[in-house]
């Protein structure tokens, strides 16, 4: 039984805050979506955890241990990144040893399996990988290391099509086989969007969303219908976003919806994780409608 | 199982009704076993604990059953509680709406059991 915990974690580069007080829990066996579009702190953060990188405030603590220059705790999390930590000469088989005598396991047996289903060719030296090899080496590294918070910072770069499908199977499939915590950040919303079990939205170094899926699915609403008639529904409804066509209006909520009365002329539905994504992110570009609140 | 998911309903409903989709038209028989949490999961890239609460739905209507160390099975007269299930929603799920967007075009009640007749004879 182990918890992660991010505690006022704030972080600047010159005069540039990168993070700024990050609060988050990570609870066992689960799965997190950590989204945040380019430069909201995402990769800063993962490094942040993993005590590759330092903060100027805050701290991060596993099972109430600071984790900094604490090799037992640090040995409990993975950080597979963009981020080279291993010398282009060396031969994968080797990194695979150190890594093993470094963590105190692996699991050959599935690995077999991974580096044939992907093709990898394991005799070669780590400098020599393409961008989606040198990807699929350190996917493999992550799922079979024995740590209990798997951290994965854009984890299909580089990856085709084919490749992303099977990663995202054999993640399952491991995650079945030996449940972990896994904290995966990414752009491809879509992919992920039903294999993750809670979602965590970065927006300019702060955390403005953090909750179960399930949750967060449940307070998305849109609602479609003349222009006239939507603007009425959803006064004093938090909407996120709009789209007109004609006079055809979509206006998008994010809350619960009241008992009030919806007119025949107008549509509910829901609308996915993506699309709550852009337009929580987009406010500083002109996104947010504010005039119906 | 078709598992075209869509963003209308949540996952866990999506997947116990397509679990009950099968049943019914047989591609899941009486008796059988169905595939496992992780086969579903692996498959549709569909959280394990989604898919784990869609199939608790099934097994609490007495659709499917657990059979330690095995898996799950499908139980002896679950595609006649569903087709029964499915008759009695019949007319919230089909009827209203077919009456409501008649009379949105102006199909008088004559008009529309005479196409109803015709959907029959085709």
């Amino acid at each position: 039984m182990s918890i992660l915990e991010v505690s006022h974690i704030s972080k600047s580069f010159g005069s540039k805050h990168v993070l700024s007080d990050i609060n988050l829990t990570f609870e066992e066996n689960k799965i997190y979506g950590l989204l945040g579009r380019n430069g909201a702190g995402k990769s800063t953060l993962l490094s942040v955890i993993t005590d590759r990188n330092f903060a100027n405030n805050g701290e991060v603590k596993i099972d109430s241990e600071d984790v900094r220059d604490n090799d037992s705790k640090l040995g409990m999390m993975y950080l597979m990144s963009e981020v080279n930590l291993y010398s282009n000469g060396s031969k994968l088989t080797q990194i695979i040893k150190d890594s093993e005598s470094l963590y105190g396991g692996f699991n050959h047996e599935l690995a077999d399996r991974l580096i044939k289903e992907f093709g990898l060719d394991i005799n070669q030296k780590f400098g020599k990988l393409s961008t989606g090899y040198n990807s699929i080496f350190k996917l493999i590294l992550a799922l079979c290391l024995p740590v209990q918070f798997v951290l994965l910072d854009e984890p299909v770069l580089g990856l085709d099509a084919n490749h992303r499908e099977l990663f995202y199977s054999e993640l399952i499939q491991s995650y079945s086989d030996n449940p972990r915590t896994f904290i995966i950040s990414t752009h491809l919303i879509e992919e992920v969007a039903n294999i993750i079990s809670d979602v965590i939205v970065l927006d300019q170094g702060r955390v403005i969303l953090n909750q179960p899926v399930e949750d967060v699915l449940a307070k998305n609403h849109s609602v479609v219908g003349p222009e006239k008639d939507v603007k009425q529904y959803t006064k004093g409804l938090n909407v996120i976003g709009h789209d007109m066509i004609g006079n055809i209006r979509a206006n998008y909520v994010y809350g619960d919806l009241d008992d009030r009365v919806l007119p025949d002329t107008v549509q509910l539905s829901n609308f996915d994780l993506q699309k709550l994504f852009i337009f929580l992110t987009n406010q500083y570009e002109g996104g947010t409608d504010n005039e119906d609140k | 199982m078709k598992f075209e998911f869509n963003s209308s309903e949540p996952i866990y409903r999506q997947v116990a009704e397509q679990i009950e989709d099968a049943i019914a038209s047989g591609g899941f028989e009486e008796g059988g076993q169905i595939p496992s949490t992780t086969e579903i999961s692996k498959e549709f890239h569909i959280n394990p604990a989604t898919v784990l609460k869609g199939m608790n739905i099934a097994v609490s209507k007495n659709l499917i059953e657990k059979r330690r160390g095995l898996g799950m099975f499908v139980q002896a007269g679950a595609r006649k509680r569903i087709l029964s299930e499915k008759r009695s929603d019949f007319f919230d799920d089909f009827v209203e709406n077919l009456v409501r967007e008649a009379q949105n075009l102006n199909i008088s009640e004559d008009e529309l059991l005479a196409l109803v007749k015709r959907g029959y004879q085709q």
